[in-house]
């Protein structure tokens, strides 16, 4: 029994890897036999996760990955405690769903093989993540979802934006990893150690350096603004959604992206030592909130809409983490997984049958004819723009909260977010189901196939009822219920009503787009920007040493030694000639000469 | 056992010179040696340590010359590298056109010389094989290359010479270094003399400086690092692989089994240098890498930029850097042999290594796709191979040397720019997989052949290897950990 409990995470962690290697190694001709060997994983995984959960297995066992003696050891151990436990029960659930419907939205693809392989290997990489008990483990599998997410965005790598949104995504993810490994490389400077338990303990290392830990703490922060696409580094996940809708909805939304939040809760306690980090953390968090909500409301794509407003509901997240709740976080972060995923789906269940048309202005009045995707959609748009009752009502109505307790101008933008979260999703929601169906496809398209159907209908469950606490306690430890200023549900409620009503006057039966606002439609320029950013810089050194190198470096050392005496016309001849003696003599002259320089002076 | 490692090689070249059938006797010869090789590394016993398998041959009295093989846990890892690599390599070759005999005789000879080096604990020896691989350098570029091949070889050839030649020196001084009675070319005499202080401080700088430029040419440490991308632009690409891959760790063995060891007052003094050098590898170098325009010389660059990383692991001169750089000099090797010879099918395939004639080859060639992006996340150092595990192990321990909460000192900021390092390789190797393996299918390339089966074989064999040491470092490590506490004090951080 003991064995077999301590076994259990590991067999639900390393159950995708093995689906990830046999449809690699062996059955990579037969398509269907592939996707179902990986649904089997995943589904074996969510049962393992169920047991784990509902026996509340705390134990497993740690085995060496680095054995260097006491010097250094990386092991590589899981942790199960409440936060990890429910995290696993969440990511094999709703990845469980997705790759069931992906059977369907995938169904005829010539790569179905190559895309339920990553598809494993995305989940093994993601539950590493969530059981990690220490830093090191925790970024070999960040790297892992990191090239998941790369080889899945980049599905289809022969479309052009494709292949560039996967580099894009990979790169951007790497800028930010670079920082968080000098923060790991700090905090083991710091406390000596790299698992989390014991860093928690040896916090006093830092005790007297407080510049120290606030650069160590923002460092390691970089990770999450990589991966959970906060400014400045959010600019590749609107990109990301050129990768297969399912992926969209389960790494692009529900699981990977929330992963920077869920490694700043698991290193809370370093986190929270740092006053000037969590400010800094606040901030970032409500910019990405905001800039990301202004650039959904004049996005046209339906995927690229539901992209901005995940970054937007990020941004809460990292927003509840800079101030200091993270059971807020983590409550807001569970919500969206079900309510963003559901939304996700919903697209793709419109995408399928509409023959992979994402643009919201040739779509209309869908309502009649995916009625069930049409009703689901409903659910989780309620969900997302926090309407009374619903699950995003009650976890964002949280960080709201907080963020009146504790910092006055960020509960005034996290309000205004609301607003305009609760106005672009009205505006999606009425061009794209109702009104008159605005092309050939939209009009003649039918409802979705079962296998894509259900898990709509399944995931509506939590999307609607997840905030209530009697649904939601079980799951997590949610923020304490603060005496609430009058103030708080009044604004928010007033918000959410002004966005619904303005969208709904805006975009009554609409035919093309009312209003253009440059500014947002652009990304405020920010990709241009970097694009200007990186070839001034990075580029311009890049020719620049190239250049040196080629004509300098290689003239002078290997040409220019005879220097002008000679000239280079009689050098080249000496090297196509060979004459190997005059040649060698004059350069060991050279490096005799350097070396005397260096020692003797 | 090491005899016969060592002597396979030759000897088969020798067979192929005289008659034998090339293909057919260079691939037996290689196996033998490879399987040799891993029965040599299950064999070796971590417990008591230091060179096992030691046989020995005396050849001068007078001048203290012997035959002296011997294998600890660092050689072992180079000659599982060198063997599995040249087999990899002899695989590899495609019909040669003109004296097929003679190439694979070189081949043979390269990977044989860097195996002889690998094995020798006769500092004589230890040089005298290098050379033996040097020559074969020359031919197969000269002969079998590409491009402007005759300036390649002479380049290559001269660097490497003058490098060899400065080494001497520091090799020379070093044997002169030691009190009279305790002189010997036998490296494990040297160390113990070493080990009761018998170089002086003042000589240990001068030596070290002499054999830090002379294997750092051997290694393409900056800035003595331009014939190498040439070189593998031109060679065949068995011998870059063979090259890259191998021979270039014969500097860097160096450095780890007498520079470091014999001289640890010398490496201290100029730890300074070697961090300015190495971080001209990996930034300098870096960036000149994603300025390139060919996947040939990329990886050449490339190449020389990750020198950078295993330096990094030699200068921290501690237990974890040293371990990582060995483990790092293994990974390297492994995934620089796989990228260059994906490069030679690409190029035999479409004549062409330049990134704008190229895309869309993964629709085409799927296997190679696929191994070329297991290849490239390997270099970029993705968790799962080698390359990661190792370059942890490089920042770790270069980055607890002289570390203290008071800000970042020498070590840190050249571990903050090799980290950065690291995003710069992944640019350049995503950009070159993005323009040949992905986008729109270029009509041109429609026909082309993916991999036949027979060369996948090699090809899973790198790949396996990687993915070992990369999911278990601790089967390199095994034997690795009793070389390092043995030859290098660990400095305390």
């Amino acid at each position: 029994m003991s064995v077999m409990t301590s076994m259990l995470p590991w067999i639900a962690f390393l159950l995708p890897l093995f689906s990830a290697c046999v449809i690699m190694i062996a059955t990579r001709p037969l398509r269907t036999l592939s996707a179902l060997i990986s649904v089997a994983a995943v589904l074996g995984s969510f049962i393992c996760a169920c047991f784990i959960f509902f026996q509340k297995t705390s134990a497993a066992a740690s085995i060496s990955w680095i054995n260097l003696g006491p010097a250094f050891s990386v092991p590589l151990g899981l942790t199960l405690d409440p936060l990890s436990r429910s995290m696993l029960f969440m990511v094999t659930g709703v990845g469980a769903l997705i790759h069931i419907y992906s059977l369907g939205y995938v169904g005829a693809d010539a790569g179905k093989s190559r895309y339920f392989a990553s598809l494993s290997l995305f989940m093994f990489a993601m539950l590493g993540i969530v059981l990690a008990n220490n830093f090191v483990m925790m970024f070999i599998f960040w790297e892992l979802v990191g090239v998941s997410s790369y080889l899945l965005i980049g599905h289809w790598f022969e479309r052009a934006a494709a292949a560039d949104a996967a580099k894009k995504a990979f790169i951007t993810n790497r800028i930010g990893d670079f920082g968080f490994m000098i923060g790991i490389l700090m905090v083991w400077t710091a406390t000596g150690s790299f698992v989390f338990a014991e860093i928690a303990k040896a916090m006093g290392g830092f005790a007297g350096h407080t510049g120290y830990l606030t650069a160590a703490a923002l460092l390691v922060f970089c990770g999450a603004v990589g991966k959970s696409a906060q400014f400045p580094l959010h600019v590749w996940l609107p990109d990301a959604m050129e990768g297969p809708t399912p992926v969209s909805a389960l790494i692009h939304a529900a699981t990977m992206v929330a992963a920077g939040v869920y490694m700043l809760v698991r290193v809370g306690f370093l986190i929270d030592a740092s006053p000037d980090a969590l400010t800094v953390i606040a901030w970032i968090g409500t910019i990405t909130a905001v800039f990301a909500a202004l650039m959904a409301t004049q996005q046209d794509d339906i995927k690229r809409i539901l992209a901005y407003s995940t970054l937007s509901q990020l941004g809460y997240m990292v927003m509840a983490v800079g101030l200091a709740s993270g059971e807020a976080a983590m409550f807001h972060l569970f919500t969206h997984a079900a309510f963003k995923a559901l939304l996700f789906l919903g697209a793709g269940s419109i995408i399928y049958m509409l023959h992979h048309e994402q643009d919201i202005w040739r779509m209309g009045a869908l309502w009649k004819r995916l009625p069930l995707t049409c009703l689901t959609f409903l659910i989780g748009t309620l969900a997302l723009i926090g309407f009374p009752g619903s699950s995003g009502f009650f976890s964002k109505d949280a960080i709201i909260a907080l963020a009146f307790e504790r910092n006055r101008p960020i509960f005034i933008l996290a309000s205004f977010t609301a607003l305009l979260t609760a106005f672009y999703m009205t505006r999606l929601v009425i061009v794209v189901f109702f009104g008159k169906p605005r092309s050939e496809q939209a009009a003649r398209s039918g409802e979705s196939p079962a296998v894509m159907v259900i898990p709509l209908l399944l995931l509506s469950i939590p999307a609607a009822l997840g905030g209530y606490k009697f649904f939601a306690a079980r799951f997590l430890t949610l923020p304490n219920e603060t005496e609430q200023a009058a103030a708080v549900p009044i604004v928010a409620l007033a918000a959410l009503l002004i966005g619904v009503v303005s969208a709904t006057l805006l975009y009554r039966s609409r035919e093309r787009e009312p209003v253009h606002i440059a500014l947002f439609r652009d990304r405020f320029y920010l990709d241009e920007f970097y694009t200007f950013l990186i070839s001034s810089t990075q580029g311009l050194l890049a020719s620049l040493s190239a250049f040196i190198d080629r004509w300098i470096l290689d003239g002078a050392i290997v040409r220019g030694m005879s220097g002008g005496v000679w000239g280079s016309g009689f050098l080249l001849r000496l090297l196509q000639v060979g004459n190997l003696q005059a040649y060698g003599f004059l350069f060991g002259l050279g490096i005799i000469g350097l070396i005397y320089f260096a020692v003797f002076r | 056992m090491l005899l016969f490692i060592v002597f396979a090689p030759l000897v088969t070249a020798l067979l192929i010179l005289s008659g034998a059938p090339g293909r057919v006797t260079a691939l037996f010869g290689s196996a033998a040696t490879a399987i040799a090789t891993f029965t040599a590394l299950f064999r070796y016993d971590p417990v008591p340590g230091g060179f096992q398998f030691v046989s020995s041959l005396t050849i001068s009295e007078s001048w203290r010359i012997h035959f002296l093989l011997g294998a600890d846990g660092l050689s072992l890892i180079m000659l599982v590298l060198a063997a599995l690599v040249l087999f990899c390599a002899v695989w590899f070759t495609q019909p040669v056109g003109k004296s097929e005999r003679l190439f694979y005789a070189c081949l043979l000879l390269l990977g044989g010389g860097a195996i002889g080096a690998f094995a020798s604990l006769d500092l004589f020896f230890f040089y005298a094989f290098h050379e033996i691989a040097l020559i074969p350098t020359f031919f197969l570029i000269g002969i079998w290359g590409t491009g402007n091949r005759f300036a390649a070889a002479w380049k290559v050839t001269i660097y490497l010479a003058l490098g060899s030649f400065v080494l001497l020196l520091g090799l020379i001084l070093l044997y002169r270094s030691v009190p009279v009675t305790a002189r010997s070319f036998d490296l494990r005499v040297l160390q113990s003399a070493a080990a009761a202080g018998g170089i002086a401080p003042a000589a240990q700088n001068t030596i070290f400086l002499l054999l830090l430029i002379g294997f750092g040419v051997l290694i393409s440490l900056f800035p003595f690092h331009n014939w190498a991308p040439e070189a593998y632009a031109s060679a065949p690409a068995p011998a870059a692989m063979l090259h890259a891959g191998v021979l270039k760790k014969f500097g860097l063995y160096g450095l780890l089994r007498i520079a470091l060891p014999l001289l640890p007052e010398g490496a201290r003094h100029w730890s300074w240098l070697l961090l300015v050098l190495l971080s001209g590898n990996i930034i300098y170098v870096g960036l000149v890498t994603l300025a390139q325009k060919r996947l040939d010389w990329m990886l050449g660059y490339s190449s020389v930029m990750h020198m950078g990383y295993i330096f990094l692991g030699i200068a921290s001169a501690n237990l974890i850097g040293l371990n990582g750089a060995a483990v790092l000099m293994f990974a390297h090797g492994i995934s620089i042999a796989l990228l260059f010879a994906l490069a030679g099918e690409i190029r035999r395939r479409t004549g062409t290594l330049a990134f704008s004639d190229l895309g869309g080859l993964g629709k085409v060639m799927p296997f190679a796709g696929f191994a070329f992006g297991v290849a490239a996340f390997a270099a970029i150092g993705l968790p799962g191979f080698a390359n990661f595990a190792a370059e942890v192990m490089v920042f770790f321990g270069a980055f607890r040397v002289g570390a203290d909460l008071q800000g970042l000192h020498f070590f840190q900021v050249t571990t903050v720019l090799a980290l950065w390092g690291v995003v710069i390789s992944a640019v350049y190797l995503l950009r070159a997989y993005r323009s040949i393996f992905m986008g729109a299918p270029n009509d041109k390339w429609n026909a082309l052949p993916d991999l036949a089966g027979a060369l996948r074989i090699p090809v899973i064999l790198l790949i396996t290897a990687t993915l070992i040491v990369g999911f278990f470092p601790n089967t390199a490590l095994r034997v690795l950990r009793p070389t390092f506490p043995a030859t290098v004090a660990e400095s305390a951080p």
